[in-house]
């Protein structure tokens, strides 16, 4: 390792340029690359709503943030190290995330005439050369032309060489973090297999970059971030989609239930439908229906059939599947709704993450009609999170909503995954030919007040369901008044018993008493964790719930909230969760939100913490 | 579905094992009580077990029927029977499943999961009850009730140009169309049997008779005085011939039909019924002018188009077999891992 580098505990860099600039690629690249390094990571892309936005405008910005260190990572950081922009709407669009005194490595071909005015900078105004950026280490280079100069003779096209300038960045950063490029040239070796040309021009490339910064003798400070020490195991990446994907198949595999998504196109859900498509020889059945009711329904029928149905989509989608959530209520047939939340209402904010849906998945249907609803809070934790989701909606007899976010679904983390052998089964809870024994009753109940699961095929079950009310026990049709209210407050006595088959409410830091406790939900909690960390470490009184079952609630959580003097519940939504908690526990709690389609910095976590604790 | 030869294994089941203990709440005269019957006559004759049948209704008044059919069923939500029938096929091939549908239903809030099933190909049967008129509110005009009905929501007359629902079937590449009524127990019972056995999307068009909304609305069809001369019966490998003295025929001109006098021409002159001629097809389902105004082409009955193309469940658990047979059974631990890991010590 160079001797003069700089020891960093950890280092924020953000990418950014146009969406058909590479950036996404670049940063997952650099993103596992320094993931196998031993580094505990976490990453934001945000990418902008339209596949290719006109080029060089500041809708289509692209941008992935990855902050990486020698200690534990929970969030992808506040503020950037390193900016590095491709052009100048890339610049003006981010330079507020950079912190002062923060590097910019700047693309100058991005900032020629064109590119100045389609960044909208005032006619004759160049930021590289007006002074306006003293206040950073400035570092500008021609990616484009030293792309061309490197791959002169290869025989490419120009478009094909403009294709490779993200390698040179990235070799070019590879370079700045001493991190190598192994990884990144077998990536390359798989991805282009098929056109071996490619593959030698982009690692001749990312080469090509990495050499400049060791022969330029560049001003550049190079920066050591050492592994961090972090639990002993075998890790990988994981996004929080693919661990979604994951988790399904586990909680197929662990049940003995063949998997079935019923699944329609939607951001930022479709990721788990691309994934579980690849998994065919699991038996995984993926279904992409002609819109998002028949996305549900089918998964009610093949629910119905006896599989482990899914359907996956986001808040307008979800709001197109609301009836037939009901149908499965009544039905009461397990079923798991997957919300990845983003920005609304309506289409809103299709690439921006938000809290948007918590209210929607808890009480938005027509009828008395609740269901449990668990919140994934880290990209790796939607693995769990949805395996607790299907083991509930199987041993209860129950749809079940899942809710994750832009955030979890695209953003990564490090994981030390589990064996299978140390996952649990899941207890389907099927009828059979003894149980027709004199007459079948399709919605008798066990301890657990969950109904057994008849499927079609078994001899002397043959029974009929359906959305109108049924009378307890028979499941036949009835318009008792006695039997409507009798079966309302059944339905709702089914779902808060699943309170005692889930673990109580523990607090994630902070002690069990004192002034302030922050109640989170979902994907909040690495700004708040890191928030609530630093608060405790400069002595506040403050501790971290953060809440996963959203529906039924633990049921020590209005207990625990009794301890504080305040509440703060941070929410990425205009205050869902604090409007539950202040109407089932009758407690002042406070909400802290951000609508804004982008995460908390955990920097205005810590300055609302302090002014409470 | 099951694949015991009907004609000679014993019936597994009778008629009356098919009937529940509810209580049929249909109005009193309705077409339903005969289609009813009709399908728990022929039923038990097609060799199916009776905890493989499922009945999958939407919502209307026809939807009700599962609730009256003794094996497994689901009364769902309205226009999605399809949709939840295609989840149960592709999941449970081996099942026989009905979807039982009426022309609100079908044609209006289920339009889309209805061409999209059709297209797809699942082998299962629609029955699709039309009654031209939106009984279960209570006579709203349906999207197959003629221009001009005057009803609750149309007090001046409807403005809507009505469904052609074979057209449409057609239109969405349905692999076996056929039409019957009511108030035709034989047929129907001979066109169920033909949908059965029809390894594809099996679509029947019911013409069932709503007497408390719309009563009457296909009398010229059932009417014995008017019956002969309006309707067309078409078998397979027979001139197309009809009226009350069989003097009647319908002749291809070319792509055009014509009616013709069996005094002007012999039956080998006249289009004989070719259901696998998909052309023919399409000019027979519009058939569908008012078959009671002298000169028009009469409304045909049967099995109109039946052709043989892959169903989508097979193609859909081919493609799982395959997967399994090319990289062998999913292992949970290796999917776990991921491609690349690394330790940390």
């Amino acid at each position: 390792m160079e001797n003069n580098s700089l020891i960093a505990i950890d280092a924020t860099i953000l990418f950014a340029g146009d969406s058909g600039d590479g950036i996404q690629l670049t940063g997952d690249q650099f993103t596992t690359t320094t993931a196998l390094f031993g580094n505990d990571v976490s990453t934001f892309p945000n990418f902008p709503a339209e596949i290719r936005a006109p080029q060089g405008t500041l809708a289509g910005v692209s941008g992935f943030q990855i902050k990486f260190g020698s200690e534990e990572i929970y969030t992808p950081g506040d503020h950037c190290d390193l900016l590095v922009v491709m052009n100048a709407a890339a610049l003006k669009a981010n330079i507020k995330q950079l912190k002062s005194g923060g590097m910019i490595i700047a693309n100058s071909e991005g900032f020629d005439t064109k590119n100045l005015r389609l960044a909208k900078y005032p006619d004759g105004v160049n930021p590289l050369e007006d002074g306006s950026l003293d206040s950073f280490k400035l570092f500008t280079l021609d990616v484009t032309k030293m792309t061309k100069a490197t791959l002169e003779g290869s025989g490419l096209g120009t478009k094909e060489i403009d294709r490779t300038k993200n390698m040179f960045v990235l070799g070019f950063i590879y370079w700045i973090y001493n991190r190598p490029l192994e990884h990144t040239i077998k990536f390359l070796e798989q991805k282009f297999a098929k056109r071996p040309e490619i593959v030698e021009a982009n690692i001749k490339t990312l080469k090509a970059g990495y050499f400049y910064g060791e022969t330029s003798e560049t001003f550049m400070q190079r920066v050591q971030v050492k592994p961090a020490s972090i639990k002993p195991g075998v890790y990988r990446n994981i996004n929080g989609n693919p661990a979604t994907a994951i988790g399904l198949i586990a909680a197929a595999q662990k049940s003995g239930l063949g998997l079935y998504l019923g699944s329609y196109p939607i951001t930022p859900a479709s990721d788990i439908l691309h994934e579980l498509s690849k998994y065919k020889n699991f038996g995984v059945r993926t279904f992409q229906a002609e819109d998002e009711i028949a996305a549900i329904t089918s998964a009610i029928g093949a629910a119905f059939g006896g599989s482990l149905a899914i359907t996956t989509s986001s808040g307008p989608g979800i709001a197109l599947k609301t009836e037939a959530i009901g149908l499965a209520i009544m039905l009461e047939l397990p079923l798991v709704i997957i919300n990845v939340q983003r920005g609304g209402p309506s289409t809103g904010l299709p690439t921006k993450t938000e809290q948007a849906d918590l209210l929607q998945a808890v009480y938005g249907r027509n009828g008395e009609a609740p269901l449990p609803v668990i919140a994934a809070q880290t990209p790796s934790d939607c693995f769990y999170a949805v395996f607790e989701a299907c083991r509930i909606a199987v041993e209860h007899s129950t749809p079940v909503f899942f809710l994750s976010d832009g955030y979890l679904a695209n953003g990564a983390e490090p994981w030390r995954f589990p064996n299978a052998s140390d996952l649990p089964e899941i207890k389907p809870n099927f009828a059979t030919e003894e149980d027709a024994d004199g007459k079948f009753l399709p919605y008798k109940r066990d301890e657990k007040l969950a109904r057994k699961w008849a499927i079609p095929g078994v001899k002397g079950l043959e029974h009929r369901i359906g959305g109108l009310e049924k009378e307890h026990e028979t499941g036949n049709i009835s318009y008792d008044p006695d039997n409507h209210e009798f079966m309302v407050k059944l339905r709702a006595e089914k779902v808060e018993k699943i309170a005692d088959f889930i673990p109580l409410q523990t607090l994630d830091n902070g002690s069990n008493k004192g002034k302030l406790l922050i109640v989170g939900w979902g994907s909040t909690y690495g700004s708040i964790k890191t928030a609530v960390k630093r608060a405790l470490e400069d002595g506040y009184s403050v501790a971290h719930a953060h809440v996963r079952y959203i529906s039924p609630m633990p049921k020590n959580l209005g207990e625990l909230m009794k301890n504080y003097d305040h509440i703060l519940v941070p929410e990425i939504n205009n205050g869902q969760l604090v409007r539950i908690l202040r109407d089932k526990y009758l407690l002042p709690a406070e909400g802290f939100n951000k609508i804004k389609g982008i995460p908390f910095s955990s920097e205005e976590l810590y300055k609302k913490i302090i002014s409470l604790a | 579905m099951s694949t015991i030869d009907s004609d000679t294994a014993p019936q597994a089941f009778t008629s009356k094992e098919l009937v529940t203990d509810q209580d049929i709440r249909w109005c009193p005269g309705c077409g339903d009580y005969s289609i009813l019957k009709q399908v728990q006559t022929v039923l038990p004759e097609l060799g199916l077990k009776r905890e493989e049948i499922v009945f999958i209704s939407g919502i209307g008044c026809s939807s009700r029927f599962p609730y009256y059919m003794e094996t497994y069923g689901m009364h769902s939500i309205h226009g999605r029977a399809t949709a939840i029938a295609s989840g149960l096929k592709a999941t449970r091939p081996e099942l026989s499943v009905w979807i039982i549908t009426g022309d609100g239903d079908a044609m209006s809030i289920g339009g889309n999961h209805f061409i999209h099933l059709l297209r797809r190909n699942f082998d299962v049967n629609i029955l699709l009850f039309n009654n031209e008129i939106y009984g279960l509110t209570k006579g709203q005009y349906s999207p197959t009730s003629e221009l001009g009905k005057v009803t609750k929501s149309t007090p001046m007359g409807s403005v809507d140009h009505p469904f052609n629902p074979l057209a449409l079937v057609m239109g969405a590449d349905g692999t076996f169309v056929a039409r019957s009524m009511d108030r035709d127990p034989t047929h129907l019972r001979n066109i169920l049997k033909r949908a059965n056995a029809h390894k594809g999307t099996s679509l029947v068009e019911i013409y069932q008779n709503c007497n408390v909304f719309n009563d009457g609305a296909f009398e010229v069809f059932t009417e014995k005085s008017s019956k002969a001369n309006s309707t067309l019966l078409v078998e397979q490998g027979q001139p197309l011939i009809f009226g009350a003295d069989k003097d009647k025929g319908i002749r291809l001109d070319g792509f055009t039909p014509r009616v013709v006098s069996l005094n002007d021409f012999s039956a080998d002159d006249l289009w004989i019924h070719d259901e696998t001629d998909r052309t023919k097809a399409n000019l027979l389902v519009r058939f569908f002018d008012d078959a009671s105004i002298e000169g028009q082409f009469p409304r045909p009955f049967g099995v109109f188009y039946s052709e043989q193309r892959f169903t989508y469940e097979a193609a859909f658990n081919q493609q799982i077999a395959d997967a399994i047979a090319s990289k062998g059974a999913g292992d949970l631990d290796k999917l776990l891992r991921g491609p690349s890991v690394w330790e940390v010590k």
